[in-house]
């Protein structure tokens, strides 16, 4: 016989249980509760009305099967029911029932709402109490309109007996959370508030529950509960262990009434009046000495209640951030408990000091106990305290410990669980970039990232590496070079060979010069890794190998015996093949010239957030580990950029990310063949924006022997305030490229190619306006004494010449008909030309 | 606020579960199957606080019974592992030395008892002896030993 202890066990719901555990197997279980329901379904059905303890037997056998696990899709009407019951057993088995199986069949809800109403009304306290549960558990809407205004009442009047003032809080703290909008404090909120100061310890625990919640939500209404909060916790404080009687938990006075205090007044600012500020602030320093005292009890219990206050203190303080003295203190206390025999209070003092971490008040103390979390993360034997190690040396870590840190962390990464690899991986790269001094350290820290953790290298990481590289040309070198001999491992990651072949397409010539890493060495390889990688990595190198065609004509033949082999050009991948086959187009059939301005270096990034961030706090969700400054790490953008070679408004560019591109990118972006030697391999984020259209420009200077005279690259600059119009003419005296003219209506670009004496200029109109042309004709024309020596051919390479239609404003256009003119003599600038619209 | 709280053997079953939140049966049931693995692959002398998604899990495991429990990331876990000691206390008290099978029989009494004592994801009472006093005094509205013997088996 099961064991039963008092008074109403129902006898055929323990011998079912029994029967249920003596089952053998899944399949016999199976079948006892089958026959089980069955039972129970014949006898809802039956003839004569059921009596009041069977109903409730067989209620309860359903809501043990549906725990088991099964379904149940009857017997809701006989819990509704139950609830009209008189006894009280029948009316608590009831409400059980409909609290765990909720139903939304609105028929039911009206009865089990018309239940609620009558037992609220009852003025039986017990009933009250099962009532005001059953809406706590369930808090439907349906319930929410029937009873929301009606609790408050409950609540604050006089002769409500104090258990059920705790119920009615706390019910209509539920209530509130599911539909705020249903429940009006107006009228009640000076009464509520005054609950703190009743004398029955329940209700006060009941009621700053439901005053914390509506304080968060409506500080001002409820502000005047923070000298009611304060006057409650000092006295509590302050308190014998007697005093409370049964409120005391081992010795520690009201524990959770404690902490829920000093939670309440967490959602406000520190007291700004005088006399209630002293005395929270000797609440707090009393706590903290108490946790210096000697236990008054061996039990864990005992230490865990005072230390839950102490934490909680030390929250508060934290979030006051405003007293020097203790926040000192506070990240002392924590200090000792790091080396705690007990492992949960270790695991609490890392939270709590990462939380300590970003006040500047306390930042340097917790700095001074960097060693103690470094040995943490190294010998804990609990893995969940070895992330919170890393997640405080992630929040302690500034300029002056940024190397210790980052080395710790990756060292740390050789060895960590799994799941926490991406975002230890996501943490370093952002430490490393944040605090980077010298740009080879964060090179060589992102590589070692790749090589000791490559699976979880997101695109985002190895993208801000090489976005770095390309914008900071004193890394370069180094980088290429580093590359170069981290690919030379055995086996590397793909992520590395990734990185590698972008960064020796892109810089490969600056380590060319050494035997040990001539361009046939690096290209066999990048060729060595070629069958090991997956579809986009290898399109990835075949941008490379193109790259290296142009950088090292001496490695043509090779690699282009290389791309006309039938795995590449007959490739089943769609992607791989069209590289394949249009760079081996490209490289025989493009003269030298043409083939460096399509393959021409990368130009510098534009500044835009790193996106690393932004994953990260997409990772951690909400009420995630403090993260470093966003706007610190925009300040230090500037650093990451190129040095001088832009100076771009950061505002600017962010308005330029939007989705209308510039209207100068665009401009002279534009051409009427698809762009050849398209942008790396997968499109993430940062490159596309970039590359939206336009292939690589500009040639290499350093390469490029035909002399040409572009040197800087097209502009990306977004639309500046309309320039004057010498100043856009006077830069065409050492540029070939950029906005001629420009007024509110029209913005001329122009891009040309000079050689020997020949020479090709690309003239493109942008329509500012949001009309059509009518009609646009251009003429050029040459002025007198340069007309012997120049001879126009005037090509407009466009659908029609006379009405030309124009999309709307800031995309891009049709119209660049090309000039070219041949001249004799060297050529003069300027040469004018006249466009009439 | 309290989420959830949980009560599984060392076998994985499920002996108690309380939603303090509403949730579809399948939402239940994964995460019912989460907390399982996660607490009964933990090592012995670990600390009792998890991470998961953005709850912290609090765990104890007393006799053959875990003790699972989900608070929302801003509450106090130290307190949190006394809310789950003093419902171990409050069914002690009740059951006189509880063990897993009283749960088992009497699992409609441990939800009761839960229920004087937390609601709607909150305290309510933290006197042990205003609990007792409670629960005991629905006990008296209810039948003698007597009376249960006669009852049916069936």
């Amino acid at each position: 016989m099961p064991a039963v202890s008092k008074g109403d066990g129902m006898r055929g719901l323990a011998v079912f249980i029994s029967d249920i555990r003596n089952c053998k197997s899944k399949e016999a279980e199976i079948k006892r509760i089958n026959k089980e329901l069955a039972n129970i379904r014949s006898k809802f059905k039956g003839d004569k009305a059921l009596d009041g303890y069977s109903k409730k037997k067989y209620v309860c056998k359903l809501l043990f099967i549906f725990l088991l696990g099964h379904d149940i899709d009857f017997g809701h009407m006989e819990a509704v029911n139950l609830l009209s019951s008189n006894k009280y057993t029948e009316k608590q088995i009831g409400y059980l029932f409909i609290s765990v199986l909720v139903n939304s069949n609105s028929e039911l809800i009206r009865l089990i709402n018309n239940a609620i109403k009558n037992d609220l009304s009852s003025r039986n306290p017990t009933f009250m109490c099962l009532a005001l549960h059953c809406i706590a558990n369930v808090g439907s809407r349906e319930m929410a309109e029937a009873f929301a205004s009606e609790i408050p009442r409950i609540l604050v009047a006089g002769d409500t007996m104090d258990s059920v003032k705790q119920s009615a809080a706390l019910c209509l703290l539920r209530l509130y959370k599911t539909s705020p909008d249903l429940v009006l404090m107006g009228e009640w909120t000076s009464r509520v508030v005054h609950l703190l100061n009743d004398q029955h310890m329940g209700v006060v625990t009941a009621a700053i529950s439901l005053i914390t919640c509506l304080s968060q939500k409506n500080p001002d209404e409820f502000k005047t509960c923070v000298s009611l909060a304060v006057s409650r916790l000092s006295r509590i404080v302050s308190s014998a262990s007697t005093d409370l009687q049964d409120y005391t938990y081992y010795f520690v006075p009201a524990p959770w009434l404690s902490c829920k205090l000093l939670r309440l007044l967490q959602c406000y600012p520190p007291p700004e009046d005088g006399a209630v500020k002293g005395r929270l602030v000797e609440c707090l320093e009393t706590i903290l000495n108490k946790a210096q005292e000697p236990p008054k009890s061996k039990k864990v219990q005992h230490s865990n209640a005072k230390n839950a206050i102490l934490f909680e203190a030390i929250s508060l303080i934290i979030h006051y951030d405003s007293e020097p003295n203790l926040l000192v203190r506070a990240c002392n206390q924590l200090g000792q408990f790091l080396q705690h025999r007990e492992t949960n209070l270790r695991y609490l003092a890392l939270e709590s000091m990462c939380t300590l971490a970003s006040s500047e008040f306390s930042h340097e103390a917790v700095k001074t106990h960097i060693e103690t979390v470094i040995n943490a993360l190294k010998t804990e034997r609990d893995v969940s305290v070895r992330q919170r190690a890393a997640d405080l040396l992630y929040a302690m870590c500034d300029r002056s410990n940024a190397k210790q840190i980052v080395a710790e962390m990756l060292s740390y990464l050789e060895t960590a669980d799994y799941s926490i690899r991406e975002e230890m991986v996501l943490k370093v790269a952002i430490l490393a970039e944040k605090y980077a001094v010298d740009y080879s350290w964060y090179v060589d820290t992102i590589l070692n990232l790749i090589r000791i953790a490559g699976d979880y290298v997101s695109e985002e990481v190895w993208y801000r590496v090489i976005q770095i590289v390309i914008n900071r040309d004193d890394v370069q070198g180094y980088a290429a070079k580093t590359v170069f001999e981290a690919l030379q491992a055995p086996a590397c990651h793909e992520n590395m060979v990734k990185v590698g072949g972008y960064i020796l397409g892109e810089f490969g010539n600056l380590i060319a010069g050494d035997p040990r890493s001539s361009p046939l060495v690096q290209f066999n390889l990048l060729h060595s890794k070629f069958h090991l990688c997956s579809v986009p990595t290898r399109a990835l190198l075949l941008s490379a190998y193109i790259k290296f065609i142009n950088l090292f004509p001496e490695t043509k033949a090779t690699i282009q015996e290389v791309l006309r082999c039938d795995s590449q050009i007959r490739n089943s991948d769609v992607e791989l093949q069209q590289r394949a086959v249009e760079y081996l187009k490209l490289s025989s059939i493009a003269s030298t010239d043409v083939l460096a301005t399509v393959l021409e270096e990368m130009p510098p990034f534009p500044e835009r957030e790193s996106s690393i961030l932004a994953k990260l706090k997409k990772k951690k969700g909400p009420g995630a580990v403090s993260v470093p400054d966003l706007e610190d790490s925009k300040r230090e953008g500037g650093e990451l950029n190129g040095g001088g070679e832009r100076g771009p408004d950061t505002t600017a560019m962010a308005s330029s990310n939007a989705s209308t591109p510039s209207p100068s990118a665009d401009l002279l972006g534009i051409r009427s063949a698809a762009p050849v030697g398209a942008a790396p391999a997968s499109a993430g984020s940062l490159l596309v924006d970039v590359f939206s259209e336009a292939g690589p420009a500009a040639p290499s200077a350093a390469v490029n022997d035909d002399g040409f005279l572009s040197s800087a690259p097209p502009s990306e600059d977004p639309a500046p305030p309309l320039p004057e119009a010498d100043d856009l003419l006077n830069k065409f005296v050492c540029k070939n490229n950029g906005v001629l003219f420009e007024n509110q209506l029209l913005q001329i670009g122009i891009k040309s190619e000079y050689r020997q004496n020949l020479g090709r200029m690309y003239l493109f109109y942008g329509n500012k306006t949001s009309v059509q042309f009518a009609s646009f004709t251009t003429t050029t024309s040459c002025p007198g004494e340069l007309q012997s020596h120049i001879l126009f051919v005037h090509h407009v390479v466009s659908l029609c010449s006379q009405t030309i239609h124009f999309r709307q404003l800031g995309t891009s256009l049709q119209l660049c008909p090309l000039i070219v003119p041949r001249c004799q003599p060297p050529l003069q600038p300027p040469l004018p030309c006249v466009f009439s619209p | 606020m309290m989420r959830f709280l949980l009560l599984f053997s060392r076998q994985g079953k499920l002996r108690l579960q309380k939603w303090f939140t509403p949730m579809t049966e399948r939402e239940k049931k994964k995460i019912t199957r989460d907390m399982t693995t996660m607490v009964l692959s933990r090592q012995p002398r670990s600390c009792n606080f998890l991470h998961w998604k953005d709850l912290k899990i609090i765990y104890k495991r007393y006799a053959s019974l875990y003790f699972c429990l989900a608070i929302e990331n801003q509450e106090n876990e130290l307190i949190a592992l006394e809310v789950i000691h003093r419902y171990v206390e409050l069914l002690d008290k009740y059951f006189g030395n509880v063990c897993e099978l009283d749960i088992i029989f009497n699992f409609e009494k441990a939800y009761f008892i839960l229920d004087e004592f937390l609601m709607g994801g909150e305290i309510q009472e933290t006197s042990k002896q205003m609990v007792n006093r409670s629960i005991e005094a629905s006990d008296m509205l209810q039948e003698t030993m007597e009376e249960y013997m006669s009852k049916p088996a069936f």
